[in-house]
């Protein structure tokens, strides 16, 4: 594992644009008016600055997420929970075969600071990395002011039903969680809750649907109800899933309301497998050993079904279990 | 600027997607609609459409009264279509041994206090708290997905409800 220190130059480099350069392990870092610069000692990658801002937000915000976030077919991290490896090419056929990939193994902790500073100094003013993009600004051009308030937002993480007492609370046009301009005319109403004395914190319901329409978001599924380690993680899409997520684990979809239209690739070597489109009511596995990467042309909204259980991704890895969730 | 529509799907009417192969079984994705799962379902019947280790969406099709079920872990049911009512019993007895996973079907309403009822419509998610006694009504023909554990009430029949071809 690299122990590197992590070094964060204070000057911006190349043409004076203000920002910051960055540094861990032998990853460096650095952005222009429109791309993100990587370099590492087998070589140089770019990414549009928009494309990399949003997927650095997902990463960050997500700890990394389950299994592997591929910013594109190039570069990504691996989550193995308390380390994380980032890496060029691990993924990608032709680099592997040219022997041209490259990782490192990082404590996550260090990574995600990096990450964090990297994105609170490159993310400028009227530029939302979490929102869709004919929500926001544009990312490009030299450094100008910051938008803090979009890259700190905390994820939502339901511990039994959001709604019940000591749990995630409602989202209201008083807190600032107005309904989405695409999502005016989803039924706002409540359901009838009729609870006997004494069974308030278990007679409960809430309007789920609702409760999506005010997310400010997009691709970025949050807890609503939790049975063990099954987790209901809400989430609304619009546009592109701006990471290919090769899960550890199989997790699934359900499309409660519009389409999304999913590429999926090989999880090891990026060569593609299928394309799902799903519509409203349709349930979908994601296997273990896929990658995949969503298109939603009017903004959507997803259930994404997770396996919390954390021995999985070695069970997974190891062979014990197949990739496919149901045999028949 | 033109008002969105938002297409949620219904029994009476609801598009299906699909898997198009490039490489590999359209099997791997378990490909199913939940409102074309319950058109063909009997009333009540927990069909698996999901399923992950020991953990599974069941799509039930909510039509009339239903029996009394329960469970010693809390499910959630989630609403797709119609407006069901849920009345819960917290029974004296426990009707679900410690530690058995699933819900299990009661031979009637079990002895107990009257905890109350819920009116949900589409979109809405209703608790279903561990240990209670639980029996939805609707009027007319509904769709829920619940996320439980696989258990007795659990019905699989995968290849009847999935894409099975390119």
């Amino acid at each position: 594992m690299s122990t590197a220190t992590i070094s964060t130059t204070g000057a911006a480099a190349g043409r004076g644009l203000g920002y910051k350069t960055f540094s861990i392990g032998k990853f460096h870092f650095g952005r222009d008016e429109y791309f993100a610069h990587i370099t590492y000692p087998k070589g140089l990658h770019i990414i549009p600055i928009d494309n990399f801002l949003r997927s650095l937000m997902r990463d960050v915000a997500w700890g990394f997420f389950y299994g592997t976030v591929n910013f594109d077919h190039v570069f990504g991290t691996v989550n193995h929970y308390g380390t994380v490896d980032m890496f060029a090419g691990l993924l990608n056929e032709g680099y592997r075969a040219a022997k041209q990939d490259y990782v490192e193994t990082f404590n996550s902790k260090d990574l995600k600071k990096v990450f964090e500073d990297m994105l609170a100094d490159w993310t400028n003013e009227g530029f939302d990395p979490f929102a869709a993009p004919d929500e926001t600004g544009k990312a490009f051009g030299p450094k100008h002011g910051n938008n803090l308030k979009a890259i700190q937002r905390e994820r939502m993480v339901a511990k039994r039903m959001v709604g019940l007492p000591n749990d995630l609370t409602y989202r209201t046009d008083a807190a600032g969680q107005t309904i989405n301009r695409q999502f005016t005319d989803v039924p706002q109403d409540k359901p009838e809750v009729h609870a006997e004395p004494g069974f308030e914190n278990e007679v409960h319901a809430f309007n789920m649907f609702a409760y999506v329409s005010r997310s400010d978001v997009t691709w970025n599924p949050s807890v609503v109800s939790c049975v063990h380690d099954s987790q209901f993680c809400s989430t609304t899409e619009e546009q592109i899933l701006p990471i290919t997520h090769g899960n550890d684990r199989v997790e699934w979809f359900i499309q409660a309301s519009d389409e999304i239209i999913w590429d999926i690739e090989d999880g090891k070597t990026g060569r593609p497998r299928a394309k799902v489109t799903m519509k409203a009511g349709d349930v979908a596995a994601m296997p273990a050993d896929i990658r995949h990467r969503g298109y939603s042309p009017k903004r959507s909204m997803l259930i994404v079904w997770e396996n919390n259980d954390g021995t999985l991704p070695q069970r997974y890895a190891s062979g014990e279990l197949t990739p496919y969730p149901v045999e028949f | 600027m033109s008002s969105p529509q938002t297409y949620f799907g219904s029994l009476k009417n609801y598009q299906k997607g699909g898997v198009q192969v490039i490489s590999g079984d359209p099997k791997h994705y378990a490909f199913s609609n939940c409102f074309e799962v319950a058109s063909k379902s009997k009333p009540y019947e927990k069909v698996a459409v999901g399923k992950n280790l020991k953990y599974v969406i069941e799509a039930v099709r909510a039509e009339g009264t239903s029996p009394w079920f329960a469970a010693d872990h809390d499910e959630a049911a989630l609403v797709m279509d119609g407006e069901i009512e849920v009345h819960y019993v917290k029974p004296d007895q426990p009707q679900v041994p410690a530690g058995k996973e699933g819900s299990i079907k009661l031979s009637g309403e079990p002895k107990g206090k009257k905890m109350g009822w819920v009116k949900v419509r589409r979109g809405h998610m209703a608790l279903l708290p561990a240990g209670s006694a639980y029996q939805f009504r609707s009027a007319t023909p509904g769709v829920l997905l619940v996320q439980t554990i696989l258990g007795d009430c659990t019905v699989e029949r995968w290849a009847e409800i999935c894409q099975t071809k390119a």
